[in-house]
């Protein structure tokens, strides 16, 4: 392997980090904005014009608050937690297809840090080892509230992987690979052979399945029972103070942003966007509109997801699991079929 | 069972219709309210940029009085601290001395005249009290400070100025 390949993904590493950590701060000035118009109020707005920076004031804040660990939690958990939580959070980035490629001098550098043929795969499985952090904190708190939400937590998480992972393959069906950048690939442009050819209108009932169980996994409202403040003082974090709270807190607006690039790359074209063939660009303009087109997609779900949370009432914890097992998963199964009977009705 | 009020209502227990157990059509439905609010004009009013309007009669922060002639109407008789419920009025009376007629206008003045802005409730008793028509309540709010040292209002702060330009007006509130 080139040593000048190892530096390109190094920097693409490195901007993308740098991107997401710079989302998810100003995603918690968003949160509060958003939740603020939609309330009829102002949100934030003396921390600089327009309150912009509220949210260095906020990470300012975490840092001199003092560090409290309870003599009686284990204290080696009770670190890890957070950082279980924020480092898979962070790890399911690497798959994510940014843009298409560049033309550096001779060199043609793909936009994606990692280009797995399992990509799909490998992010379910460090989703999965997302639960590891929710739970772990909440056993390390030694503390009954706190084992409750993250209790809580787990069983909600693991029920909806179900749902997310049997919509899943459903989309796998018709894409015939589980490479995220071939994914993209396909849905190149906007319409061909005569429909779409974006796997939304392909697949939109696998869609609705798939973002009700990201909502799920993100433990955000509807699905949020495990740090609401009425039921449970903070849930999971109850006994968390400064760094690692915020680390639990922003690792929550990492796997938002992720999972919001994760739909817009599955289902809504990744970087593509309507008419890039006939432009007539050169193909550095076409990866960089792409670039930006891609984060204009993450930021309208992620808009969603706030829109989300100050419409809905939070679902109680049987409505929750029933929904998981009873509606999501069956629902994921026949639509699994549909499909099957779909492509073999296809290709007669 | 005979109703008491002629404004109940019957609660419905009917099972929910399909459209309702579906729960989608009623996430629209909310998405769609949610998003003319985030349209509207906010009903924030960003103080201290925009004030509201009180009335005339608005119980806000102290003020004791001159007369005409730009001497003290305070005779400290000590009727404000007794009416107080909170007790927040302290006063240390004195003697007018010869040559200081013009600055007060009886006997016996108060030397140090203090309210603590923190116990204060802002009723109004102490107004209604003063015989001598010295303390009102003006529509003007106590600001705030970070020390609780800042609360504690001499007379410094409490005296409206000599200068007519430097007078509060309270008429509205002299009828009552």
């Amino acid at each position: 392997m080139e040593w000048i390949f190892l530096l390109d993904k190094t920097i693409i590493a490195f901007i993308a980090f740098s991107i997401i950590l710079l989302i998810a701060t100003y995603s918690t000035y968003a949160e509060r904005k958003i939740a603020a118009f939609l309330q009829d109020r102002v949100g934030p707005d003396r921390a600089g014009p327009f309150g912009m920076f509220q949210p260095l004031a906020d990470a300012g804040k975490f840092f001199f608050k003092e560090e409290i660990i309870p003599a009686t939690s284990n204290k080696f958990l009770f670190i890890i937690g957070p950082g279980i939580a924020m480092t898979t959070a962070l790890m399911t980035s690497v798959v994510i297809p940014w843009g298409g490629t560049l033309e550096i001098g001779d060199r043609l550098v793909s936009l994606q840090v990692s280009d797995l043929n399992i990509g799909v795969l490998y992010v379910f499985g460090v989703v999965s080892l997302g639960v590891y952090g929710i739970m772990i904190g909440g056993w390390a708190s030694n503390n009954k509230f706190s084992l409750l939400g993250a209790i809580r937590a787990s069983s909600q998480m693991i029920s909806y992987e179900l749902g997310m992972g049997l919509s899943l393959i459903s989309l796998i069906m018709l894409t015939g690979t589980l490479s995220m950048s071939e994914i993209v690939e396909q849905q190149h442009g906007f319409w061909a052979d005569g429909y779409f050819s974006w796997y939304f209108f392909k697949q939109p009932i696998g869609f609705l399945i798939f973002i009700v169980c990201a909502f799920a996994e993100c433990n955000r409202t509807p699905f949020d029972l495990a740090e609401c403040e009425a039921e449970l003082v903070g849930g999971y974090h109850t006994e968390y103070s400064s760094m690692k709270l915020g680390f639990y807190m922003f690792a929550e607006y990492i796997n938002m942003f992720i999972s919001s690039a994760f739909m817009a790359s599955l289902y809504f074209g990744g970087y593509n966007f309507p008419f890039m063939d006939d432009l007539g660009l050169s193909q550095n303009w076409i990866t960089i509109i792409g670039v930006i087109v891609f984060f204009l997609k993450i930021f309208a779900f992620i808009f969603f997801f706030m829109w989300i949370r100050w419409t809905i009432p939070r679902f109680r914890y049987d409505q929750l699991m029933r929904l998981g097992w009873q509606v999501m998963m069956p629902a994921a199964l026949l639509h699994i079929f549909a499909t099957g009977a779909v492509i073999l009705f296809n290709q007669h | 069972m005979k109703q008491l009020t002629n404004r109940s209502k019957v609660v419905s227990d009917k099972s929910m219709t399909m459209a309702e157990a579906a729960y989608l059509p009623a996430v629209f439905t909310g998405l769609g309210i949610t998003l003319k609010h985030f349209f509207r004009k906010p009903a924030t009013l960003k103080y201290p940029e925009q004030k509201r309007e009180f009335t005339a009669v608005y119980r806000g922060r102290h003020v004791l009085k001159r007369d005409e002639n730009g001497a003290e109407r305070c005779t400290a008789c000590g009727l404000c601290a007794v009416s107080c419920p909170a007790e927040a009025i302290t006063m240390v009376a004195d003697e007018r001395k010869k040559g200081e007629e013009n600055l007060y206008r009886e006997e016996k003045y108060a030397a140090i005249y203090e309210i603590n802005m923190l116990r204060c409730i802002f009723c109004g008793l102490c107004e209604e009290a003063c015989p001598k028509q010295a303390i009102f309540l003006t529509t003007e709010i106590a600001p705030a400070s970070y020390e609780r040292e800042d609360f504690i209002w001499g007379k410094d702060r409490l005296v409206e100025g000599v200068e007519s330009t430097k007078r509060i007006d309270i008429t509205a509130r002299q009828d009552r």
